[in-house]
């Protein structure tokens, strides 16, 4: 798979997440509809609309607020703030990651994306926003005091892929949706609750084997909706930190710099405390510091947010050694 | 009943011919844009430099000769028209900067100092903004020579007025010379 087909494939992964939640709004609403505002005698459909109207105004508004999130979350401040107040010979750090992030625009012919650093001692980065127009890079504290400037280019590079590939858009979609759906199947998980002692008395509608099936479908959806997003988020994360690392080497055209970059990263497997758990599958290596990570199987391709390390270092240098 | 069969391909082709005009045009822009991107990193080095000799000169007064092929290798590339008459004049002040860069290394006070590390630094970044402009204009120079090539677009291309873009590469056998480096003082340094 190629850059192109990548992005052609986001799209349609981002058309296709999007019809997939407004499914999953329509089953809670319905299901509400169904079993508290239909028993209760009345004919509007509150629940349906109150989800359609809710989840949409909800993820829209973490669509375009995502990125800040994200970024408020880890801490992130940006560079000419650091720079404002940095003394002589960090100033001359924080202008090599500005000059790196100018290089890899310029060699994926991007617009300069906004650049941010972590307070974090652990060497990691990620990248967010809605598209190349909207883009962030942030780094870690650790990054920057561990890796070179050849290094640094190749994560860089890595991050300016995924920012081309458009996969920090599906990113931000997905965890848009992911946050409503938790919220709402919580809400609808509440009101079931507190409706479920008034179905006793009203017992009209809602309870022929058909209704029973549906209720328990509904259930196991409230429950099962924020793990299956979170999984089907790991899923698409994984394949594309090889893509990532495949497109950042030819925006570099030196995989070595990466793969060292990857080996002092792995070097230091403590956890990156500034990076949430939401944000996990964003970052460069997992920020968790999972062993599910390093392994190879079944269980951990499901649920690891990243490939292992060893076979990321592997692959870039095969490239290496094949030029 | 001929005639209309005539008549559609006919306006099959027209539309096909506009559509390979509009990807080529396409392309053409993205070239000049790729061009345009070049220049202002060029730009941007040829301002650095005479900062770089200046902050060097007081350390570096016996070599005297590297800054003076600097300084000259710059006044020769703010004369260059066109790509291939640029890339072999901007390759040479890429040479006499690489130079001036390993020699700079033998002195340890300028290796210590903040403000020559800032300006090596602008200077690596500017090398590299160059170089990946010109990675970036290659590649999609490569891809509008390449289409106007193809079959069946070569049979309009040329009519319609597309020019293969030049390439920015350096052509000339003495460009490539590797610069050669005392590096006898390094392990003091």
């Amino acid at each position: 798979m190629n850059l192109y087909e990548q992005q052609a494939a986001n799209r349609r992964r981002t058309w296709a997440i999007m019809i997939a939640f407004v499914a999953v709004l329509l089953l809670l609403g319905a299901g509400f509809d169904a079993f508290f505002v239909g028993a209760a005698g009345g004919s509007v459909p509150i629940g349906t609309i109150a989800a359609l109207t809710g989840g949409t105004i909800s993820a829209l508004a973490s669509y375009y607020n995502g990125d800040r999130a994200v970024l408020a979350s880890t801490a992130a401040t940006p560079i000419e703030e650091l720079t404002a107040e940095a003394a002589d010979d960090d100033k001359v750090k924080l202008r090599q990651l500005e000059n790196v992030v100018d290089e890899m625009a310029i060699a994926a012919g991007l617009p300069r994306p906004r650049v941010y650093v972590v307070p974090d001692p652990d060497p990691n980065a990620f990248a967010t926003g809605r598209g190349p127009e909207h883009s962030s890079i942030a780094v870690t504290r650790g990054l920057l005091d561990t890796l070179n400037r050849e290094e640094l280019q190749g994560v860089v590079a890595h991050e300016m892929s995924h920012i081309k590939n458009l996969d920090i858009r599906v990113m931000t979609v997905v965890a848009a949706m992911v946050g409503t759906i938790a919220l709402l199947s919580d809400w609808a998980w509440r009101g079931m609750r507190w409706g479920g002692g008034s179905r006793g008395r009203d017992d009209g509608r809602g309870t022929g084997p058909a209704a029973i099936v549906f209720l328990v479908i509904w259930l196991i959806a409230i429950v099962l909706a924020p793990l299956v997003a979170q999984v089907l988020a790991m899923m698409v994360s994984r394949r594309r930190e090889y893509l990532a690392d495949a497109s950042g080497a030819e925006l570099t055209r030196n995989p070595i710099g990466l793969a060292r970059a990857l080996e002092k990263i792995e070097g230091v497997t403590g956890p990156t405390r500034a990076m949430k758990r939401g944000s996990a599958h964003l970052c460069i290596t997992d920020p968790l510091g999972r062993q599910m990570n390093v392994r190879e199987g079944h269980w951990a391709e499901l649920f690891a947010s990243h490939p292992p390390m060893a076979a990321r270092i592997a692959a870039l240098k095969g490239m290496a050694y094949e030029n | 009943m001929t005639g209309l069969i005539l008549l559609v391909i006919v306006g099959l082709i027209i539309v096909w011919v506009i559509a390979g005009y509009n990807r080529l045009i396409g392309m053409k822009n993205q070239v000049l844009n790729g061009w345009r991107q070049i220049d202002v990193q060029l730009k941007r080095r040829h301002d650095l430099i005479p900062n770089l000799v200046n902050a060097v000169r007081g350390s570096m007064d016996f070599e005297r000769d590297t800054l003076t092929a600097v300084m000259e290798a710059r006044a020769k590339a703010l004369t260059a028209t066109g790509p291939a008459d640029a890339a072999q004049k901007e390759g040479q002040l890429s040479l006499a900067l690489g130079r001036l860069l390993a020699v700079a290394e033998n002195y340890p006070t300028l290796k210590s100092n903040d403000n020559v590390k800032m300006l090596q630094e602008e200077l690596s970044g500017t090398e590299n903004k160059v170089g990946f402009a010109r990675q970036f204009y290659n590649d999609i120079a490569t891809k509008f020579n390449t289409a106007q090539q193809v079959f069946p677009t070569n049979l309009f291309a040329g009519a319609l007025g597309f020019k293969p873009a030049e390439l920015f590469e350096i052509t000339d056998a003495a460009d490539r010379e590797v610069p050669t480096v005392d590096l006898s003082r390094r392990g003091t340094a």
